[in-house]
């Protein structure tokens, strides 16, 4: 019976969850520079220490409604492969472990279904796991 | 032991970079000598380079190099002496020599041994010299190792011997001469230089033992041997050196050689060429040193590193002078102002660091064409111009395939046959010229044929064959516009396809590879004239001169290369020309682009600006005005890339960090122009 430690997030009223594994560091927002011409759901980009990283609104990416920012929105910082993106969030909840039995593959035949990787179920929460990798593709444009 | 390991690999270290400094020059001489083959200068030169490089693999034993440069030394030697006329085979076996030379020291450098078949390439080079007995192998007498002894038995080989008897045909003698050094003598290099100095007057030097080169490198013991070729007597030459302290002993000795193997054949005056050279190479063998000494090598990553640690310091620098300004802190300031002027002249310095000449690149190229035009059946003359410009490493490094695959383009396609040629009344000769040079920030490559030049029809036709382009609009291009067609992908406009280029993935390669790196390629062409490539680059990469502007509330910084000037003017200037904005700006009509259209600024509807600011930007010889709301200054930013996540971004072209640690994005302005 494996476990995996995930960060779980809050987008509108449901709750999401990402390997920690993808997850470099958690940001509070900060001045973004508008990208134009990008996806819509490309946010901006940061200045990361130094790096200029490109943030993706979730929500938008997930074809979810948008909420409003608020002082709780955050921006999680993944790296896949050499890829360092960060992704806009309403709400960071906190880091937990999920036994991976507890943990149903995504079946439904969402159109954003790619993006799941499946339902894991904790304490009465159902946390929707994403995939990293689905996510951090570049857009084709 | 441990020392004489670490004095090993020090020579060997000089020995792989003098070697291949005589590759070069050996090979570029070759190639002047392909087209002058009567000048006997450039024989001696590669004659002298040779043999340099023989007595260098001798002394570090590599044997093999050894024997291969004696043999080619040999018929060298054969053709300085007019014995000997240059044929097109005979160049081809030596330029495989060469190559083979080459190979081995990059064994060596590899810490390989150096070891090469040479049989073929010894055998083919025996055969010229001697057509009736191609199996003879020469005695190799580059390694002349044996105990120094009082009295020395030169080897003379079949050049000093036709030298030799050329001289005595005009009265001189062949002496041997030894010295003995007293064995007090401290700096011995320089008593032989001096003894070396006072030979020099009384004649010829032929020969020494040891060789010139471990002399002056004080290897040697208490004794050394020369031959000489004078008209003196050996009294007069011992008097020549008397006066020379610390010698305890002078032996001058007639000497006669037995000729019997070489013919005694007109060569005109060699005595007085090889004198001349011998000098010339100890000059230069010193120079050399002299110049390592100054220099040492450096990883070219710590570069990178040290490049990567500026620029983060010149961010940091920015954000400092934006503090200082709030402040008002007159201390402050001036050390702030201080640390920016420090930090520039840093920048000058490191950026240097990173400069090379493209000679680097442009070394490998008259080879290349010379076999390439073999290939082709063509006469090509290659022109380099301005090899000594200089360029940023990590643009040397990637800027080689394009221009290789510009070059053989210009060969395969540019040139006529040369029947064509001679139809048209042109040279058979065809010419390319490549061409580097410096303007402003930028770097200028062009690599020019003096062919057929391009042909519009055939460009159009193919163009709309593979629908590139459709048929209406095709008529309305210019010629410029064709040309520029055949960068497009999937495009080669060769009959059929050759060895050489036209496999399809042609000039569209090059033209992704140089605005990879920040550049532009464009073509000039003229029937029957020629065509012209013209390779634009930036001198460095990573940090750049860019004015900053400002549309609604975003920033964006203009890189100042593609700015020509900034100009105010008011909303009545504005006209339209089919619904394009445009204005006349020093005579002439500029379409306007409008920032805040093309990025789709949000902002807040203001009255419109009465006065506004238009950044004239150019590509090529053409310009449009990009209508911004207000200019913010210039200022040296650090190029950062958007990451592979945001790429092929409309006239985005990367991203800077300002004093303030905000973003801004860095506009292309090539990308306005259509």
């Amino acid at each position: 019976m494996g476990k995996i430690k995930i960060v779980a997030f809050k987008l509108g009223e449901e709750e999401y969850g990402l390997d920690i594994h993808f997850v470099q560091s958690i940001e509070k927002i900060q001045h973004m520079t508008r990208v134009p011409n990008a996806p819509e759901y490309v946010e901006g980009v940061i200045n990361l220490r130094g790096n200029v990283t490109p943030v993706i609104d979730l929500s938008r990416r997930l074809d979810l409604k948008q909420t409003a920012h608020s002082e709780n929105t955050r921006v999680i910082i993944t790296k896949y492969e050499e890829l360092e993106l960060g992704f806009m969030v309403d709400q960071v909840n906190d880091v937990m472990d999920v036994s991976t039995d507890s943990i149903e593959p995504a079946s439904s035949n969402d159109m954003s279904a790619a993006f799941f990787e499946g339902i894991a179920k904790s304490e009465g929460r159902l946390i929707i796991l994403l995939n990293p990798a689905e996510l951090m593709l570049a857009p084709s444009s | 032991m441990g020392e004489f390991e670490l004095d090993y690999n020090d020579f060997l270290e000089l020995f792989i970079e003098e070697s291949k400094e005589h590759l070069q020059s050996i090979n570029e001489e070759l190639l002047k000598l392909e087209s002058e083959p009567e000048n006997p200068a450039i024989v001696n030169e590669i004659f002298r380079s040779a043999h340099t490089l023989k007595g260098m693999a001798g002394s570090m034993g590599f044997e093999d190099l050894a024997s291969l440069t004696h043999e080619m030394e040999n018929v060298l030697d054969l053709v300085r002496n007019s014995k000997l006329g240059i044929t097109s085979e005979m160049m081809d076996v030596i330029f495989s020599c060469v190559d083979l030379i080459e190979k081995m020291i990059d064994s060596i450098e590899q810490g390989g041994d150096g070891k090469e078949d040479v049989t073929d390439v010894v055998r083919r080079l025996s055969m010229i010299q001697n057509p009736a007995d191609p199996f003879q192998v020469r005695q190799n007498s580059a390694m002349q190792e044996s105990a120094a002894a009082a009295v020395v038995d030169f080897e003379i080989d079949q050049y000093q011997l036709s030298v030799i008897n050329e001289a005595e045909k005009t009265g001189n003698k062949l002496y041997q001469i030894t010295i003995q050094l007293d064995k007090q003598c401290v700096m011995k290099s320089v008593r032989a230089y001096m003894v070396f100095q006072a030979v020099e007057e009384l004649g010829e030097i032929i020969q020494s033992f040891p060789p010139v080169e471990q002399i002056e490198e004080e290897n040697f013991d208490n004794s050394f041997s020369i031959l000489l070729l004078s008209h003196r007597t050996t009294k007069e030459i011992q008097a020549q050196l008397q006066p020379i302290s610390e010698l305890s002993q002078v032996i001058v000795k007639e000497r006669i050689v037995k000729d019997s193997t070489v013919s005694n054949q007109e060569s005109t005056s060699e005595g007085k060429i090889t004198k001349p050279l011998t000098q010339k190479q100890r000059k230069e063998d010193t120079s050399n040193k002299k110049h390592r000494s100054k220099s040492i090598r450096v990883d070219i990553e710590k570069l990178d590193h040290l490049m990567n640690l500026f620029s983060e310091l010149i961010i940091d620098r920015g954000r400092l002078e934006q503090i200082s300004r709030k402040s008002d802190l007159t201390e402050l300031t001036e050390t702030v102002e201080h640390m920016t002027r420090i930090s520039t002249d840093l920048q000058g310095l490191i950026l240097n660091m990173r400069m090379v000449q493209v000679e680097q690149v442009f070394n490998r190229f008259p080879r290349m064409v010379r076999d390439l035009a073999k290939e082709l059946n063509k006469k090509v003359q290659l022109i380099i111009e301005g090899k000594e410009t200089e360029l940023d490493r990590t643009v040397i490094d990637e800027i080689g395939d394009p221009l290789v695959h510009l070059l053989r383009n210009a060969l395969d396609h540019g040139q006529e046959s040369t029947e064509e040629r001679v139809a048209l009344g042109k040279q058979e000769e065809g010419k390319v010229l490549l061409k580097a040079y410096h303007s402003g920030n930028q770097v200028f490559i062009e690599v020019a044929d003096d062919g057929k030049g391009i042909d519009r029809e055939k460009v159009l036709h193919k163009a709309i064959e593979r629908k590139v382009v459709t048929q209406n609009e095709a008529e309305t291009l210019t010629d410029n516009q064709v040309y520029s067609l055949i960068f497009s992908s999937g495009f080669s406009t060769a009959d059929k396809i050759s060895d050489i280029s036209g496999r399809g993935v042609g000039l569209d390669v090059v033209k992704t590879k140089i605005e990879s790196l920040g550049g532009s390629i464009s073509i000039e062409s003229e029937p029957n004239k020629g065509s012209m490539f013209r390779i634009q680059l930036p001198l460095t990469l990573s940090i750049i001169y860019a004015m900053l502007i400002k549309v609604e509330d975003e920033t964006y910084a203009i890189p100042f290369s593609s700015i020509v000037e900034i100009t105010k003017i008011t909303k009545e200037e504005i006209s339209t020309l089919y619904g394009q904005k445009v204005i006349q700006f020093r005579g002439q009509v500029v379409s306007l682009v409008s920032l805040k259209e093309v990025f789709n600024v949000p902002g807040v509807e203001t009255s419109e600006q009465q006065e506004l600011f238009i950044v004239i930007v150019r590509k090529g010889d053409k310009i449009i005005g990009l209508v911004v709301d207000s200019v913010l200054g210039q200022q040296e930013v650090v190029l950062k890339t958007l990451g592979s996540f945001l790429t092929n971004l409309y006239a985005i072209s990367g991203a800077t960090i300002l004093g303030n640690g905000e973003v801004a994005l860095i506009i292309d302005s090539n990308q306005f122009f259509k």
